[in-house]
């Protein structure tokens, strides 16, 4: 499991370096969802499966997702073109694609040599995670909640186009 | 099968927040900087799920799934930040709109 764990985590660390590195956005947008992923692996060896899939679904499915629309409705300057025909060269998906092969032969070996708890760390279930989350953090989920209300609201407010209101002696200023 | 390496993963959060963090100080691209702040966030959340998978209580996994709910709500109003800033300036420089120095 050690040795899973140290690959994990040199996959990990290379594609957020790759992440801070690159030119193209979303080139390192696919270099972040590998790192996200790597993380994810981590996580599940370490005994946490239920955010190990959580990580997967809300930060790679969701929030990436997210940056991916956000760069399409920037249709990024004028040379958005020339990154087009390069987008589909070799060198943009090849590394990220050998490091998640790498993360999927781990995961099969993980699943395939599972058995019950993984070494001295006890697997912490989801079960066990929704009654302390449920339970002594109450007030908390409640909070995040109204945060997360505040956030939509926000965003919704701050992206919405703004329609240029003129003083109204301005306005008979530009009719006239 | 051994017991993992907590240490080494705990050294590993603090790389990939250090990472994040000269992101943010280096770019100059909002993008990445808006990434980078993500690469910060999921180091927090790996080294809360570690110290709490030492510990074997799910206080740790509980921290991240707040953290992901903040992390969600932070990136939807940082990225319409960001396409607002868009439409204004026409750029994503950090160094073209700092319009109060002047």
């Amino acid at each position: 499991m050690t040795i899973i764990f140290y690959i994990a985590a040199l996959v990990a660390f290379v594609s957020t370096v790759m992440v801070v590195t690159r030119k193209n956005a979303v080139h390192a947008l696919l270099y972040l969802i590998v790192s996200l992923l790597a993380v994810s692996v981590i996580f599940f060896i370490s005994g946490a499966p239920f955010v190990a899939a959580l990580e997967v679904i809300v930060y790679a499915g969701a929030i990436l997702v997210l940056f991916v629309f956000a760069i399409m409705m920037l249709n990024l300057g004028t040379d958005s073109e020339k990154e087009e025909s390069k987008l589909l060269k070799p060198n943009a998906w090849i590394i990220p694609t050998i490091m998640s092969a790498i993360l999927l032969a781990e995961l099969g070996y993980v699943f395939f040599s599972y058995q019950g708890a993984l070494g001295e760390l006890r697997t912490i279930g989801p079960n066990e995670v929704s009654e302390s989350l449920f339970g002594g953090y109450m007030l908390a989920v409640e909070l995040t909640g109204i945060l997360l209300m505040a956030g939509v609201v926000g965003a919704y407010h701050i992206g919405k186009e703004k329609k240029r209101e003129y003083h109204r002696y301005l306005q008979t200023n530009e009719n006239s | 099968m051994s017991e993992l390496p907590l240490d080494a993963g705990l050294i590993l959060a603090a790389l990939l927040f250090l990472t994040g963090l000269a992101g943010v100080i280096t770019r100059r691209n909002i993008l990445f900087m808006l990434m980078s702040i993500e690469i910060m966030f999921n180091a927090a959340g790996l080294a809360f799920v570690l110290a709490g998978a030492q510990n074997g209580q799910p206080d740790g996994q509980v921290m991240l799934i707040f953290i992901l709910a903040m992390a969600a709500a932070e990136v939807a109003v940082g990225l319409a930040l960001i396409i607002q800033m868009y439409r204004q300036f026409n750029t994503v420089d950090t160094d073209v709109i700092s319009e109060l120095r002047d």
